[in-house]
């Protein structure tokens, strides 16, 4: 369709494709992979996407799992909002869904999935949010994007592409699931007083 | 969204969705090993409370704790309130000490409105029940039921109440609930009939957004939910109606009227009832009877208020949705 | 003798003239009137009335000194152009006696801003169920001529009766509080669409109509003259309208706030609009200003009623009833009656000076501004707007439901028998 040639909106004009669609699909493949790897089978693994685009990708990474390990693997999502340290610089986010597969997380590998690792303070409230749901044997993370800049001692174990980003950049994650067509998009940060990052 | 909620004409459909959909994903914590939520940590809320109502009064305290508000608890009984303090002056005390949010439930109609209005606080004012005015948050859990069960848990979200049909039945006259709920409900597009003798009707309840009705049985066939409300008996002493038993027979829900309506169909009311007089215990005792059901999602409904008018540097802004970005 | 020479001034409103005060009386009016000796007041086109008079003041003293006394209720009054006030019963202890009606009548005297006229009590301690010693008040030093229970009704058909008859015997009059108690038990407020939606307590019309039904009827029937305070409701014009056509002796008053402000204001739940009896709606307004303007109503009354600052700084239902109202009554008669074109000068004259002051029995008040009569007289800078400003009140409460609203008119100068009370806005 013609529509999706045109820039979505939000998108900048001078924002360009870092990946797309296929090169998604191959870093999440890879990704898979590692994960069975890493977990010996991925016996007790349990997926998490972290609202709203770390829900998708980590639905189409246990789609993934699920062909290589002919298992059918707990997903879920975690909705960090209410654990995030900055909820007193802005006005209240309306809240996105928390779904904890039905065995819990007590004593599984968690993989916690999100499009963008930046500052890290989404993982930190993500690690605050599991501690009030389950204990896990281990967390562990995976991103479509690393961009760099992290505040927190945090990384990721699984990173579908490191991109060397300045603070002045933006990086854009689009997925079929909710902007209609697969892109990682490298922008200019517009001049906004206030924006947060 | 408004800093204070003093009165359920005060929001607008999308805040009022806003809150049922943050209501649901709360209600969700509740099956969570730890039911709690590390959100309004380091913030101060105060339950002034100057009328009895343990109900109300535990529902906001497990609201607030579940949020990880510092709880603070007074009750006029036995403190200087008896002694003849004002309420500018109790809430002043209470303001000197940092409190952030003042939970008020108050036996004159528009207490809470002077409270957030004159000037005498900063603090963010929630309105938990004030005389005959209005009572928010309990149309907020009403309409929250109404949603779960007539459109659906998930299939809610975002939804509001369009169409459905819904009656209030009792003392309208004297009932908060009734004032917060036709607001409400008319604000999310539902089509709301009372149904009282008309000794039980506000002169002036013509100009409310709703219909009127003095027959029950005829109302009771067009409804999705039918809402009783509390007679208390000593309004017989005020010639409101002859006695319990006509009332009970004219207005009362029981077996054989709740039969007559759809199958899915569900009766509500706010608590505490008085079985015998407005409803009868077959009837509360039905799967039908929503009653506890509404005490459970009044934590969640509190739980989404306090949130959105405290979690944030403001209240939520409803108009649009922050863009997500990280 | 000091004299005193107004230069053009409208006298009730018509053409320019010179008013000469010579010591306690107007010595002429005229034009190019000599000044020789005089102290001359430009009044360049200031309207002269004669002080007012008001029927129905709340001077709290004795009993209630926190909120005015009849010191500063008298000074307010000089302020609004009052020369003469009515000071109503309900004091601590009620004026239910010779004694008490008698020490507010001195306290008046000492004044020296405004006479003082007290209302004596109908009932022992206004609780309607005894007759107070009407005689022994109209007989005492202050010669009590109006009685009422204000604040409270004479309810009791019997009661009232018997007050309308037995104060034929000295020419007295019966003041009204039309209250029906039953029909107002809990009432806050005027019953209808606003008190339906903010859940206070409805204080229906019918609650004032029947009881002024009930006592044009009284009235007639045993051949008395009836007076109704405060009415404030389109029923109960119709019903005097009524009464008066079929010959019945009742007149009646209206207070300012009644002719300008509707209960719409109560949304606010802002004490300052809680009064007794409540304010109506903009239907009842009108009619008030049309009964007012067509004689129906006959005078304006203020019902001043100070209260201190904690009684209205608080929730609505613990807050006391009452507005102040001397030193803003001129000003809102402006604004409702002259000029919207329903009453002129002279009319303004009639209905806050002549008429109350006939149904008072004031000597010395309401007359006409003219060579040899009481110079009893009132200032008014007709051109002047201003916004309301509580803090410069002559009265010691500051309930006042106009702070902040722009107003016309100001009076300037008050003369009480000669003696200027009141100079350039001014309390001497």
């Amino acid at each position: 369709m013609d529509k999706q040639l045109d820039a979505p909106p939000g998108a900048r004009s001078d924002a360009r494709p870092v990946l797309e669609g296929p090169d998604i699909a191959r870093v999440l493949t890879r990704i898979a992979h590692e994960i069975v790897e890493r977990a010996k089978g991925a016996d007790d693994v349990v997926l998490l996407g972290i609202p709203t685009r770390g829900v998708f990708l980590a639905r189409r990474l246990a789609d993934k799992l699920e062909q290589i390990t002919e298992r059918k693997i707990p997903v879920g999502s975690l909705d960090i909002t209410m654990y995030r340290d900055d909820l007193r610089m802005h006005p209240p986010r309306a809240l996105a869904r928390t779904d904890i597969p039905g065995d819990g997380i007590d004593g599984r590998l968690v993989v916690l999935v999100d499009d963008v690792l930046f500052s890290g303070r989404t993982i930190r409230a993500a690690l605050d949010a599991l501690n009030d749901i389950g204990r896990p044997r281990a967390v562990q993370l995976a991103v479509l994007v690393d961009r760099g800049h992290r505040e927190l001692p945090i990384r990721a174990d699984y990173v579908g592409k490191n991109l060397p980003t300045s603070l002045r950049e933006t990086v854009k994650v689009q997925l079929a699931e909710e902007d209609g067509r697969d892109t990682v998009l490298l922008g200019a940060k517009p001049a906004a007083p206030g924006a947060h990052p | 969204m408004q800093r204070h909620l003093i009165s359920a004409a005060d929001l607008t459909r999308d805040d009022a969705v806003l809150i049922l959909d943050t209501a649901e994903e709360m209600a969700r914590v509740a099956d969570r090993p730890i039911k709690k939520l590390p959100t309004l940590r380091g913030r101060t809320v105060v339950n002034l409370f100057f009328e009895d109502s343990t109900r109300t009064r535990i529902s906001f305290e497990a609201a607030e704790k579940r949020l990880s508000a510092d709880v603070i608890n007074f009750t006029a009984k036995g403190s200087s309130v008896s002694k003849g303090e004002s309420l500018k002056d109790t809430a002043q005390t209470l303001e000197a000490m940092g409190v952030d949010a003042v939970v008020i439930r108050h036996g004159a109609s528009g207490a809470p409105y002077r409270l957030a209005t004159s000037g005498w606080i900063d603090a963010h004012v929630i309105n938990a029940g004030d005389g005959t005015h209005q009572h928010p948050t309990q149309a907020l859990l009403d309409a929250f039921t109404m949603r779960r069960r007539l459109v659906g848990r998930d299939a809610g979200l975002g939804k509001d109440l369009d169409g459905r049909r819904i009656t209030l039945v009792g003392d309208i006259l004297h009932s908060r609930v009734a004032r917060s709920n036709v607001d409400l409900l008319h604000t999310l597009g539902a089509e709301v009939t009372l149904v009282a003798p008309p000794t039980l009707l506000p002169v002036g309840v013509e100009s409310w957004p709703c219909e009127v009705s003095y027959d029950l049985d005829s109302t009771l066939t067009k409804s999705d939910a039918v809402m009783l409300l509390r007679v208390q008996r000593e309004r017989m002493n005020a010639a409101f109606f002859p006695t319990e038993r006509e009332y009970s027979r004219r207005y009362g829900l029981d077996g054989d009227r709740m039969s007559k309506m759809p199958d899915h169909a569900i009766v509500m009311h706010p608590g505490p009832m008085v079985r015998g007089m407005e409803i009868t215990a077959e009837v509360a005792d039905s799967d039908r009877c929503t009653v506890v059901e509404q005490v459970t999602n009044g934590v969640s409904v509190r739980m989404a208020v306090l949130y959105l008018l405290l979690g944030g540097n403001e209240p939520a802004v409803t108009h649009a949705r922050p863009t997500e970005e990280k | 003798m000091s004299k005193t020479l107004i230069r053009g001034a409208k006298v009730l409103g018509g053409e320019p003239q010179d008013v000469l005060i010579d010591g306690a009386t107007i010595a002429q009016v005229g034009t190019g009137l000599s000044a020789e000796g005089a102290e001359v007041i430009e009044a360049d086109g200031k309207v002269l009335l004669p002080g007012l008079v008001d029927l129905h003041t709340h001077l709290r003293e004795p009993g209630r000194e926190d909120s005015e006394t009849v010191l500063t209720g008298t000074r307010a009054a000089a302020s609004g152009g009052y020369t003469n006030v009515f000071a109503m019963a309900n004091t601590f202890p009620v004026a239910d006696t010779a004694g008490v009606v008698e020490q507010v009548w001195r306290l008046g005297q000492e004044s020296g801003y405004c006479d003082v006229q007290p209302v004596g009590a109908v009932t022992v301690g206004l609780e309607g169920a005894k007759l107070a010693e009407l005689g022994a008040m109209h007989e005492s030093a202050a010669g009590v001529t109006v009685f009422s229970d204000d604040g409270k009704c004479v309810h009791d058909a019997v009661i009232m009766r018997r007050a309308l008859e037995y104060v034929k015997a000295f020419g007295g009059v019966v003041a009204q509080h039309a209250q029906e108690p039953r029909l107002t038990e809990g009432a806050q407020m005027n019953e209808g669409v606003v008190s339906a939606e903010l859940g206070l307590g409805g204080w229906p019309a019918v609650a004032e109509e029947s009881i002024i039904a009930r006592d044009v009827l009284l009235a007639e029937h045993v051949g008395s003259r009836v007076h109704i305070c405060h009415l404030s409701t389109a029923g109960s014009v119709e019903i005097v309208r009524w009464a008066k056509s079929r010959g019945i002796d009742v007149t009646a008053e209206v207070t300012p706030h009644h002719l300008l402000l509707t209960d719409e204001l109560v949304r606010s739940y802002n004490p300052v609009y809680k009064v007794n009896p409540p304010l109506r709606t903009e239907r009842d307004v009108l009619a008030l200003r049309e009964a007012l303007a067509d004689g129906t109503i006959d005078i304006v009354a203020t019902d001043h009623a100070p209260h201190p600052h904690e009684d209205k700084d608080c929730e609505w239902a613990a807050a006391a009833m009452g507005m102040v109202g001397l030193e803003t009554a001129l000003s809102v008669v402006q604004e409702t009656m002259v000029d919207t074109g329903l009453l002129d000068w002279a009319g303004v004259a009639d209905r806050m000076s002549v008429k109350p002051a006939k149904i008072g029995q004031a000597t010395g008040h309401g007359r006409p501004v003219s060579a040899g009569e009481p110079a009893n007289l009132t200032l008014v800078d007709t051109a002047y707007r201003g916004q309301v400003d509580p803090a410069g009140f002559a009265s010691r409460s500051r309930n006042t439901p106009y702070e902040g609203r722009e107003l016309p008119g100001r009076v300037t100068h008050t003369w009480l028998r000669g003696k200027a009370t009141l100079v350039d806005g001014k309390l001497t």
